[in-house]
């Protein structure tokens, strides 16, 4: 009743109308008519033009809500006053409508027209208000209208309201899934977002819409880190758990050192010149293997460590873990200490924060000892520690017992012992027994100390402690036959029936060493037999049986009496017991074929059980989650990755245009560390240089490409030949070699130094036809190359070892990683290119380069075209990245007239829509006249699909050729793409039909998601066929190059040797497709493809099948 | 994240609920119930119950248990952190966070958690922004509320939210501009049964109450900052300032907050302001036990030492307790055990003393371990650490501010093991 007090007060007594009601309990009974009646009283006042009377019910209406009572049928007389004009009444109306609209949708929508209103108010706390409880309000007809109002709202000028629409994408997508699409546009431009307000909730709407699109990190990972200090709290929680992720899939392990080198490898690490040669000793044996180079951090990494340190310091406990799990997962070995004052300052919190605190240090105290070492006394434990903290505290500080450390434990352990808590003393026994079996110097001094709690008084705390003795013994029984002894005794007073048990247990496991005492005890033992406990009566069975079997002739009678009195037991578990080890040992006249054996059965030597922390392992759950706490997967648990095994692509991260100046300096200070996982320079090099050189002397694509094939097996030998010829020819076109002067000035080459000696000319249309030729011709070339080159990969850098120069130049190269290289080129050249020909120069749809090779690191083939990319003067988003490109036919010369048109997959990321597949398409004007304004027109798709037409080409001059890029998103279908090419006289009817493996990207997975995800597509989803091997496909190498060559997938790292795993996602949809090919004996394999578009799995077995049986 | 709230008291009802998703029924804290009686003591219950469809995450504070619906992993942290902010926001707004107060006034109660989460993430945490939503329940209250036909839209909007600093509400005017900070230093500590110390450190917070005008920059410095050795701050705070320089620099918010929690270098010994000699002995025989307790003040740095407090939790079987205290008063509640002696202000020259019998359920053995003692104590005027605030300075605005600087030190979890 005090409510009704209250409301008195504030109504000032104007209204006496529902006073009685107000304080209307569901216990004081009130019938149903006067239940009626209270409402319709409600509804009186909500009808009234007065506003005090509607706030008035709106407030008893809402205290009902609160309460748990059911208002909801006045659900049409509150959603009338929607429209008030009074601000608080409006208020109360959307709390209530927000929590009724579900069960009243049709009335619901009635209210809907004012939020629209709402949506297109100056104010923009009106606006941002209207949104979220449009949003809140569950009715699923009104998606397509909440999803028009979170659009609109995304791109309002006010931050706030911004973040509303942020608030809002994890409301709708809760209603309907399917616009996950359409919300994850919305998730990526909000994501681009500047201001802090809207970045800790857009992070949360990616965390629950999208987590798995890590992709869309990149491009505001640093600005993500730059903001993080001045997100409101709550967001800071969710963008550190975020980054922790996103940081395990794109950044090394900062500890990989010593996992590889163990002990000596840090020491390797930092230490002198001579050491490090020694590191590089051991590296080239391992280089085969492992090709690890010294860990130099990601300056992003370092990025995100240092911005977030300050964050220890903040006074929200949920931040400073969030931090304290990024630093343990992610942070080097010397660096994660500083967390640990942070974390045991949370302690002094509320005791729900100290034992989520307590769980976490727990799990790190086993990794990480000596961290928390310091701070051992607080963890000291009080007897005001409420038990569940006890034992946290306990664990925490068994944790920490070292050699060291362990008298003071100890001692401390001493006092807490004599605690009143039992269910703390039983632990803290426990926690003994585990020091004892951790640090072989205290084992006696904790047997004694148990064995002297043997005599207290308390028998839980006696049986705890011959429970833990008992396990404590079975590792060493032979030198402590005295305790044995001692606990024979014990028999005599010792009533909980656990400890008796365990005590006859030990006696008869040991018999042998405690041979005089065993028989007396079974002795008394019989004569108790019929008070004992049932664990207890069997334990006796078991000892008399051990006996029986070890010195039958002094226990035989007692045997006999015991198994006897067994035998009438009331438990049937004893008489069936009784009943098995009679005729397991007593020898009869047809004794059963085991009895031989039953010393063996019952003296069997036993493992000595393992006193183990509960928290071990539980660091493979992300610290601070809920399913670490529980130890369980929770729903919506993102898995925390492994470490990749090299760094993906680090210029992903790079910001285009504004921050460019700002960030080349950057780069150029990371190229220096950065880890490069692909090979030495100079091999990628020479092929593509070569190739474009005998290219353009020759003119033909076979014979080009087999002298790169050459080149590969040999890499040292041709790179002087094609720096010789490179001379040669390169004096025909000196703008070239000018070109190629200032693109090599950065990396250092020997080729750029001779090539600047000859000048060039016709540099355009040399350029033109290296273009072309190369993407022609590595169709072929390269992939009968690549083996070989992979071989001489070895070699040469043997040789190198060698050849002093050459050592320096490989020792400049690793440091600069192609990528960032060619996307520095290219921007360089895109300028250049502008000044020398505008009028050739294309300029494509996407600026980003973003080489592929984030994944497919074991496969040498694409290293390799990662680094052919530097050397060529194209533009790169048009060059084809992979070597098993090839090229199809659009239009033939002779049917375009002179205009020959080709395409290729280039497995390049479209940018401009992730969902379409990149077609790069080349033109070449074979006719003597110039061709103007190439575009595509009316194009007719298939429903669903989309295409996004490159820009027209206005001018294509005669014999020169262009390559354009345009997207096609062919809806996971390999239907063909129709349209019509036009010149500015003719047009062509041509089609785009992709091959399967065209229609997926690579998709990252370590070996565990990769059998989850595997597990999760069995069925009807998974296609398996036999095949036997090709004759060159027998190698894991081939197997690797056909698969990837046939299908854009990723390898997947594999335990087994035999087998060899793949996944990627279909482009449009982000379907999994995983395919794994398990090699057998005699050239026979197994394939299998497990993938939820069925007809995408099946045409992709017959893909693969092929290129494996060739 | 947050998907529900329930309030429930110590005999089991649940006195509110609040749902920010679709709705959750209110059986799911059956399973509470079900591991509060698994749990005996609420301190005991544990704070994440796994349920087969949700996770529930609770606190106890005031004797209300603040239940949690959870549906999908979140940090249980960060749910723990909200909760407690919640308790605390209902102090803040009525002075108390209790069942009595949260029934007054709930309808606020309810608006409150509205605008605390959205979709069950935090919104509006920050007590400045709440309060120029929902004007806390004073006389002006039921003012605004007879006018309300005319009230200003803007007025209830949450215009701070959209400010750089939502700490602090915007247009604050005082005609007394002032500004206290009280350094209150706890000492933690474990002493054993000869006094010797097992385990003692020294932690402080620093709570201010700012009534300033406009928007002043504030900048605190102390005369020996080295002996901070870990700090926390209000967000307020800009960290880089102290990184660099060892000040406190912040825009205050309005009223009262917490500034600063720091932790004293362990290094440093800790000064132990009392003693306490004690000696608690039970008998084999005719049930019955001795206790003789006296406590002297030890290194106080001057100061006397005030509201001493010792409290002992008896073991279960001691039934009474005749005792004779020379100072203060004594109380034994035989039902929680509990034995409280309030001896005041410590006396130099007469320490005082407790002692007498303690009677035993007969029969019972004698209880194994002897109780430890919790001391509770204040000494005004000192900060057992030796931090000393140098000056405090405003830029920005041009009044004069009345400022002032209090220390306090208290016992923390101070506990003599007997």
């Amino acid at each position: 009743m005090s409510t009704t007090s209250a409301f008195n007060d504030e109504k000032g007594g104007s209204s006496s109308a529902g006073e009685p009601e107000y304080g209307h309990d569901p216990a004081s009974g009130g019938i149903f008519s006067s239940d009626y009646k209270r409402h319709d009283d409600l509804k009186e006042m909500l009808d009234s033009n007065k506003d005090s009377l509607k706030l008035e019910a709106m407030k008893r209406i809402v205290a009902m809500i609160a309460r748990g009572k059911n208002a909801s049928d006045l659900f049409p007389a509150v959603v009338k006053n929607v429209a008030c004009k009074n601000i608080e009444v409006k208020k109360l109306v959307y709390v209530y409508l927000v929590r009724y609209a579900e069960e009243q949708q049709d009335l619901a929508l009635l209210s809907i027209s004012t939020f629209q209103r709402g949506l297109k108010d100056p104010n923009q706390l009106i606006r941002a208000s209207a949104l979220r409880v449009l949003s809140s309000i569950r009715v699923t007809i009104i998606v397509p209208i909440m999803m028009l109002a979170i659009k609109e709202a995304a791109s309002d000028m006010s931050p706030y309201v911004r973040k509303t629409a942020a608030h809002a994408i994890p409301k709708l997508y809760s209603l309907d899934p399917e616009q996950k699409d359409q919300l994850i546009e919305v998730i990526e431009k909000l994501l681009a977002d500047k201001t802090t307000l809207v970045a800790g909730s857009v992070v949360m709407a990616f965390e629950e819409v999208c987590p798995e699109r890590i992709d869309l990190i990149h491009k505001n990972y640093r600005k993500l880190c730059n903001l993080l200090i001045d997100v409101e709290e709550w967001g800071q929680v969710v963008i550190i758990n975020m980054l922790t992720r996103y940081a395990r899939t794109q950044f090394l392990n900062p500890n990989i050192n010593e996992s590889l080198l163990e002990e000596g490898g840090e020491k390797a690490f930092y230490g002198s010149d001579d050491e490090d040669d020694d590191d590089e000793e051991k590296k080239a044996e391992a280089a085969a293997l492992a090709k690890r180079k010294p860990y130099v951090m990601d300056p992003d990494h370092r990025l995100l460590l240092r911005n977030t340190k300050p964050l220890l310091q903040s006074r929200n406990a949920a931040v400073v873990m969030a931090v304290a799990q990024l630093y343990f997962h992610l942070a080097p070995k010397a660096e994660v200490g500083v967390i640990a004052k942070a974390l045991v300052r949370l302690m002094r919190s509320h005791s729900e924060v100290q034992y989520v605190v307590l769980q976490n240090v727990a799990t790190m105290t086993i990794k990480r000892r000596g961290m928390f070492e310091p701070y051992l006394k607080s963890f000291y434990i009080r007897s005001t520690d409420p038990t569940q903290i006890k034992i946290l505290k306990l664990e925490v500080l068994t944790n920490l017992a070292n050699e060291t450390n362990i008298s003071t434990i100890l001692r401390e352990f001493q006092t807490y012992i004599k605690s009143m808590d039992k269910d703390f003393v039983a632990a803290t026994i426990q926690a003994i027994g585990r020091c004892a079996t951790n640090i072989g110097e205290v084992r006696d001094t904790c047997l004694n100390g148990l064995v002297q709690l043997l005599s207290n008084r308390d028998e839980l705390v006696v049986a705890e402690s011959v429970v833990v003795i008992k396990k404590l013994l079975q590792m060493q029984p032979e030198q402590h036959s005295d305790i044995i002894k001692h606990m024979a005794k014990l028999t005599d007073n010792i009533q909980v029936p656990m400890a008796r048990a365990s005590i006859l247990w030990l006696i008869g496991e040991y018999c042998e060493h405690v041979p005089k005492i065993a028989p007396d005890v079974l002795r008394k033992m019989a004569k108790s037999f019929t008070n004992e406990e049932d664990i207890v009566k069997l334990q006796i069975l078991n000892l008399a049986a051990k006996l029986y079997l070890t010195n039958s002739k002094q226990t035989k009678l007692l045997t006999q009496y015991v198994l006897n009195l067994a035998k009438y037991d009331q438990n049937y578990d004893i008489r069936d017991r009784a009943r098995f080890i009679r005729q397991l040992i007593v020898p009869t006249d047809k004794s059963g074929a085991l009895s031989k054996y039953a010393k063996k059965l019952f003296l069997a030597l036993k493992p000595a059980p393992v006193l183990e922390s509960p928290f071990k392992d539980r660091d493979h759950f992300q610290l601070g989650s809920l399913s670490h706490l529980l130890n369980a997967k929770a729903g919506g648990y993102q898995e925390l990755p492994d470490w990749p095994e090299s760094a993906p692509d680090p210029s992903v991260r790079n910001v285009e245009v504004p921050e460019w100046t700002k960030c080349t300096s950057r780069k150029e200070r990371k190229e220096k560390k950065v880890e490069k996982p692909f090979y030495s320079d100079s091999e990628g090099e020479s092929g593509p240089t070569e190739s474009a050189d005998s290219e353009s002397d020759t003119g033909s694509g076979s014979e080009s490409g087999s002298e790169e094939s050459g080149s590969g097996s040999e890499s040292e030998e041709s790179e002087e030949e094609s720096e010789s010829e490179e001379e040669e020819e390169d004096e025909e076109d000196e703008r070239t070699k000018k070109k190629k002067k200032i693109e090599k000035s950065k990396p250092k080459k020997p080729e750029s130094a001779e090539s600047d000696q000859s000048s060039g000319e016709e540099q355009k249309r040399n350029r033109k036809v290296v273009k072309e030729r190369r993407s022609g011709s590595e169709s072929e070339s390269e992939e009968e190359s690549e083996s070989e080159s992979s071989e001489s990969e070895s070699e040469s850098e043997e040789e190198s070892e060698s050849d002093t120069d050459i050592k320096k130049k490989k020792k400049a190269a690793p440091s600069k990683p192609p990528p960032k290289q060619t996307k520095k080129e290219s921007k360089k050249e895109t300028k250049e290119m502008s000044l020398l020909d505008l009028d050739d120069f294309d300029p494509t749809p996407s600026p980003q380069v973003t080489p592929v090779n984030n994944f497919l690191s074991s496969s040498l083939v694409a290293d390799l075209e990662g680094l052919s990319l530097t050397d060529t003067v194209l533009a790169p988003t048009t060059i084809a990245p992979s070597s098993s490109v090839r090229m199809y036919e659009l239009l033939h010369r002779i049917t375009g007239e002179g205009l020959a048109v080709e395409y290729c997959f280039s497995r390049q990321p479209f940018s401009p829509d992730p969902h379409m597949v990149a077609v790069q398409i080349q033109f070449t004007n074979n006719t003597s006249s110039e061709s103007k304004s190439l575009h595509i027109e009316d194009p007719k798709l298939q429903s669903g699909m989309r295409i996004k037409e490159f820009p027209e080409i206005e001018l294509l001059p005669a014999g020169e050729s262009v390559n354009v890029v345009m997207g096609i998103d062919f809806c996971d279908s390999t239907q063909a793409a129709n349209f019509q090419l036009c010149t500015h006289t003719r047009k062509f009817f041509v089609s785009i039909q992709p091959p399967v493996g065209e229609l997926m990207v690579p998709a990252f997975l370590t070996e565990n998601e990769f059998k989850k995800e595997q597990g999760q597509l069995m069925g009807m989803n998974e296609i398996s066929e036999k095949l036997n091997l090709g004759e060159k496909c027998q190698s894991d190498h081939a197997i690797v190059e056909r698969v990837t060559a046939k299908a854009n997938l990723s390898r997947v790292p594999c335990g087994s040797e035999k087998e060899n795993r793949f996944a990627g996602k279909t482009v449009s949809s982000g379907s999994l497709v995983l395919v794994t090919v398990a090699r057998k004996e005699g050239g026979g394999a197994q394939l299998t493809v497990n993938c939820e578009k069925m007809v995408i799995g099946t045409m992709l077995v017959k893909d693969i099948l092929q290129a494996l049986t060739q | 994240m947050i998907h529900s709230l329930f309030l429930i008291n110590n005999s089991g009802d649940i006195f509110l609920e609040k749902h920010w998703k679709s709705v959750i029924s209110r059986s799911v804290c059956d399973y509470f119930f079900e591991a509060q009686e698994k749990a005996g003591e609420p301190d005991n219950v544990p704070p994440v119950i796994r349920t087969p469809h949700h996770y529930l995450i609770n606190i106890y504070r005031e004797k209300i248990f603040f239940v949690s619906v959870i549906q999908t992993e979140v940090p249980p942290l960060f749910v723990i952190e909200f909760l407690h902010r919640v308790a605390e926001m209902f102090q803040d707004y009525f002075g108390e966070c209790s069942e009595v107060t949260i029934k007054d006034n709930l309808v606020i109660v309810y608006e409150l958690l509205e605008e605390m989460l959205d979709n069950g993430f935090p919104l509006a945490t920050e007590s400045n922004i709440l309060k120029e939503m929902i004007k806390p329940p004073t006389i002006l209250r039921s003012m605004v509320n007879t006018i309300t036909g005319s009230s200003n839209l803007g007025a209830t909007l949450p215009t701070g939210q959209l400010s750089t600093i939502p700490w602090r509400r915007a247009d604050v005017k005082y005609t007394n501009n002032e500004a206290y900070f009280d350094v209150v230093e706890e000492i933690d500590a474990i002493l054993d049964k000869s006094g010797t110390t097992v385990f003692a450190e020294i932690q402080g917070v620093i709570d201010a109450c700012v009534k300033l005008s406009g928007m002043p920059d504030l900048t605190l410095s102390f005369m020996n900052p080295r002996l901070l050795d870990d700090v926390s701050f209000h967000p307020c705070v800009r960290f880089k300032r102290w990184e660099s320089e060892r000040v406190l620099s912040f825009i205050p918010p309005d009223g009262n907050f917490r500034l600063m929690s720091y932790h004293v270098n362990a290094q440093n010994l800790v000064a132990i302001p009392v003693y306490v000699k004690q000696n608690i002995s039970f008998f084999e025989s005719g049930s019955s036990g001795r206790l003789d307790i006296t406590v002297g003040p030890k290194q106080t740095m001057g100061k006397t030492v005030e509201c001493v407090l010792v409290t002992i939790h008896m073991p279960k079987v001691v039934l009474s307790a005749n005792l004779t205290a020379t100072q203060g008063t004594y109380t034994y509640d035989p039902v929680t055990k509990i034995l409280v002696w309030d001896i005041g202000k410590l006396n130099q020259q007469k320490l005082p003393n407790l002692k007498g019998s303690l009677s035993l359920q007969s029969g019972a053995p004698k209880p194994e371990e002897n109780p430890s003692l919790n001391i509770d104590l204040k000494i005004q005027q000192l900060a057992i650490s030796g931090l000393k605030v140098n000056r405090l300075d405003m830029y920005v605005e041009k009044y004069k501010p009345f400022k002032g600087v209090k220390y306090v030190t208290k016992a923390g979890k101070f506990q003599v093991r007997t």
